[in-house]
């Protein structure tokens, strides 16, 4: 009985000492976030005294930094912090036009407009020594270098630096790429062609300098934690631990331009869930809050309610060739009708309502500029637009052509509630307006989708597309024929033509360059009706209104806070 | 004893060795590829991607190849944070979901156990009736309702907790344990109720009140201690699902736990990160049960641990 008891007793003592045991990491945890919390504690007091009010950003991020290797990024938070950590030859200013940055001036270039030959600038890494041509050519190399496998090096540098094309093809080595330091401060960039974008690429995270010396000594430990990196930007990484949800940029003191930087301290944390974000933003520690959903409704004639243009677009792909067999898509009345028959007024507004517009066209507002400064949005206009009679004009005409009285088609989405929502209102909206369009839905995750597209077994897909650089050229390059992401079988010789005038002959007049794209994104609309565009994505965020001077750019990193500071929050 | 523990060790191997076959071959069977802008590369680029990470050979030799590495102990590196290890990973992100999940099923079972006693000792009475309400909130209304509703209350409106974050130490996991506990105090309680109404109807608390036992006495002494048994074998699964972590209460709470790289990682197709945590979790699972089912054993007589029958 007494043996039992103690047995009983035993089991017991086991459970709890589980639990015990499972406590027990919790004063190391707690302990760790205290040793934080002191350390930033350290580091504030001493630089609030300078300014009369505390240039402290207190920012929300809605994913963690995958990697700050700039040959690795590939994603929207890496990039945005690459942007304020680092400094390429180029960054975009307050207007989003790329300016010389690293780059002392403008470069000379060549008469055929291949080679460019940069000055740099007297500017420092974090750690003080100076930022030279060759962290540059190596960086480049690095990222175009099959063993480093970066995704995005081969990606934005085909086509566009010299070599790089054969040596993603395996035919050249990567060593031969077209970039080399003439002497510390001056880099020579050699082109595959003339390439009128190319100076704003520079501002682009894939080109930032990489100090060799210091990537090569930490090896397999580069960019594992902010200790492990190198900064020439705005400001210097700290007490990011390579996949944690908190970080902190602080202003960097070695930075060429530094009297420019106002913010001493931006915190971050990663939060995910809408509603704890705007708890946080209504609580005061947060001074931006994105919204989604109902959250964007709710907050709708909020006086902090700031909405941006994205440069995303969402488009119907019409796919005129299902799985090698011809669809009724491949007909052009029919492309016009349903390009025709639904409302992006509505939509956007109803539907959406987070701050996207109605797309009247292919390439974004807001996003690439002239010379003078003119949106190329100002050049077409709107095309395309909602109009049920030449819908239906189109439709009949279309039916009659394929011999049929009536069509099925399956609309291919996103699974998101929004997409959800959006697909529905589309179908109702398409059905209503054609007489005799059945609209199947189907819904499916993001992977499965790009299968299906590639496979090009969809009849028209709801898909979208954001700029790589700054320049139509991005979404034009789509729909060449047989191109990656066309999927859908469109083709026209005239379209092609105009494409390789605009990377060819046309590549250094601007003007006629410019012409030339308008006309081919009027083919693609207006005249081939080979997408229909839907909507231009907005963003809705709140925003303390003491927090000024933060810039939103069109691609690369999406926020500048070199010219940010806080006014008025005392 | 000694036989039925190595033949259960045996077993805890085998099925460990299952679950890691079956989830790679399932893995490598969803659509989608781990890496991230595969679209935008042409056949050659990705070429080179896909041979950096063992991605082109073919899926049996890749299923070797990690499984050779996990006999090493190596789990590899994630895709998702290029610069990580998987060991890594789970490491840092297992802390906050330890604490979170030890917690609420500390607090969730404590208060559990006591309204199934009061339940089952005031029983068909408005304790009874609060307790069984309690428990049917507890398991009907999801974590993420309730725990919304404690951040805007508790946080924002009367700010006696912090809203989210993992920055103030003990006070940072108060709001999503409870939230954690709710599940655990409902399962707790309903179990408590029902094996005490059992008990307490038995012959032997009969003797024991008829030998003048004190009520007190009667439901700790004699009730409680039985009624708990049933409640063991629950309590080890749940506690496994606790400790590694839950999705909903991490990202509500934005703490850095890894119940949500559960997830993440299989919307992102990140392999190693799916392969790492599935094991994990199925290891810390078995070795739960195999304790619950020797502590089963030691508390309860009735059953006999041999190595004959399993």
């Amino acid at each position: 009985m007494k043996n039992k008891k103690f047995l009983w007793l035993f089991s017991l003592l086991l459970v709890v000492g589980l639990f015990l045991a499972a406590c027990g990491g919790k004063e190391e945890g707690s302990k760790t976030t205290t040793d934080e919390k002191e350390k930033e504690e350290t580091t504030t007091p001493a630089e609030e005294v300078a300014a009369d009010e505390e240039q402290v950003l207190n920012l929300n991020m809605s994913a963690e930094i995958p990697t700050l290797d700039s040959s690795l990024v590939t994603d929207a938070v890496g990039f945005d912090i690459l942007n304020n950590t680092n400094e390429g030859l180029y960054r975009l200013n307050q207007e989003n036009v790329a300016v010389p940055a690293i780059s002392d001036g403008e470069p000379t270039i060549s008469e055929d407009g291949l080679v460019y030959t940069f000055k740099l600038r007297d500017a420092n890494w974090s750690d003080g020594s100076p930022v030279t041509a060759n962290d540059f050519e190596y960086a480049w190399k690095r990222a175009m270098n099959p063993d480093t496998a970066s995704e995005y090096g081969p990606y934005m540098m085909s086509g566009v630096i010299k070599n790089a094309t054969a040596i993603s093809e395996g035919t050249v080595e990567y060593t031969e790429l077209g970039v080399k330091a003439l002497d510390e401060k001056t880099l020579e960039v050699t082109l595959e062609k003339p390439i009128p974008y190319f100076l704003s690429l520079m501002s682009f995270g894939t080109f930032l300098p990489l100090k060799e010396e210091f990537v090569t000594a930490q090896g397999e430990n580069y960019a594992k934690n902010s200790e492990a990196l190198l900064y020439n930007g705005p400001f210097t990484l700290k007490g990011w631990d390579g996949t944690g949800l908190t970080w902190q940029l602080v202003k960097n003191d070695q930075y060429w331009d530094k009297d420019t930087v106002k913010l001493t301290q931006i915190n971050y944390d990663v939060v995910k869930e809408t509603a704890t974000s705007v708890n946080l933003y209504t609580n005061g520690e947060k001074d931006r809050a994105g919204l989604t959903g109902e959250y964007a409704m709710q907050y709708a004639n909020d006086p902090e309610l700031l909405t941006e243009a994205d440069t995303s677009i969402f488009w119907f792909k019409f796919n005129q060739e299902r799985v090698g067999k011809k669809s009724p898509l491949a007909n052009k009345n029919i492309r016009e009708a349903i390009s025709k028959a639904f409302n992006k007024d509505d939509l956007a507004s109803v539907v959406l309502a987070n701050g996207s517009m109605p797309a009247n066209y292919m390439i974004p507002k807001d996003f690439t500029f002239d010379e003078d400064g003119n949106d190329f949005r100002d050049v077409n206009g709107d095309m395309s637009t909602f109009n049920v009679e030449e819908a239906q004009a189109a439709w009949e005409k279309g039916l009659k052509e394929l011999g049929v009285t009536e069509l099925t088609l399956e609309i291919l989405g996103g699974d998101s509630d929004l997409s959800k929502k959006m697909d529905e209102y589309l179908k109702s909206q398409l059905e209503t307006n054609l007489k005799g369009l059945k609209i199947t839905l189907k819904e499916v995750p993001f992977s499965v989708r790009l299968e299906l597209d590639t496979s090009q077994d969809y009849d028209i897909q709801v898909a979208g597309w954001g700029p790589d650089f700054q320049d139509p050229y991005t979404f034009l390059s789509l729909w060449e024929t047989g191109g990656g992401n066309n999927q859908m079988s469109y083709s026209n010789p005239e379209y092609d033509q105009l494409l390789k005038d605009i990377n060819g002959k046309l590549a250094l007049d601007p003007v006629a360059r410019w012409e030339a794209m308008a006309k081919a994104e009027k083919i693609i609309i207006e005249q081939d009706f080979a997408i229909a565009p839907i909507y231009q994505r907005g963003l809705m965020f709140l925003v303390k209104p003491y927090v000024k001077g933060v810039v939103s750019h069109p691609f690369g990193g999406d926020y500048s806070y070199k010219w940010a500071y806080i006014e008025g929050k005392n | 004893m000694a036989k039925y523990i190595t033949r259960r060790v045996i077993y805890m191997f085998i099925t460990f060795f299952l679950i890691a076959t079956a989830t790679f071959f399932l893995m490598k069977a969803l659509p989608g590829s781990p890496i991230s802008s595969a679209s935008k590369l042409s056949p050659s680029q990705l070429a080179i991607v896909e041979a950096k990470y063992g991605l082109d050979e073919p899926v049996p030799v890749q299923y070797g190849k990690y499984m050779l590495n996990l006999a090493k102990g190596d789990l590899g590196n994630s895709f998702q944070f290029k610069n990580a290890s998987v060991t890594e990973l789970i490491v840092k992100r297992l802390g906050p979901s330890f604490i979170l999940g030890s917690q609420g099923l500390i607090l969730g079972v404590t208060i559990g156990i006591m309204l199934g006693m009061i339940a089952a000792l005031r029983q068909n009475t408005i304790w009874d009736y609060g307790s069984t309400l309690i428990a049917i909130v507890g398991i009907s209304i999801p974590s993420f309702v309730f725990a919304t509703f404690l951040q805007y209350w508790l946080g924002v409106k009367w700010g006696i907790l912090p809203v989210a974050l993992w920055k103030d130490g003990w006070l940072s996991s108060v709001m999503p344990s409870i939230a954690l506990a709710m599940g655990p105090l409902a399962t707790a309680s309903r179990f408590i109720r029902t094996e005490m109404v059992e008990v307490l109807s038995s012959d032997y608390i009969t003797l024991a009140k008829s030998k003048g036992a004190s009520g007190f006495e009667v439901a700790f002494k004699h009730a409680f201690r039985n009624a708990l048994i049933p409640l063991v074998t629950v309590l080890g699964p749940l506690a496994a699902g606790l400790l590694t972590g839950s999705l909903v209460i991490e990202q509500i709470f934005a703490i850095p736990g890894i119940g949500e790289q559960f997830v993440k990682s299989i919307m992102s197709n990140d392999y190693s990160i799916i392969m790492g945590t599935t094991l994990f979790f199925s290891a810390f699972l078995i070795v739960v049960i195999f304790v619950v089912d020797i502590l089963y054993g030691i508390i309860d007589p009735r059953i006999r641990l041999s190595g004959g029958n399993n």
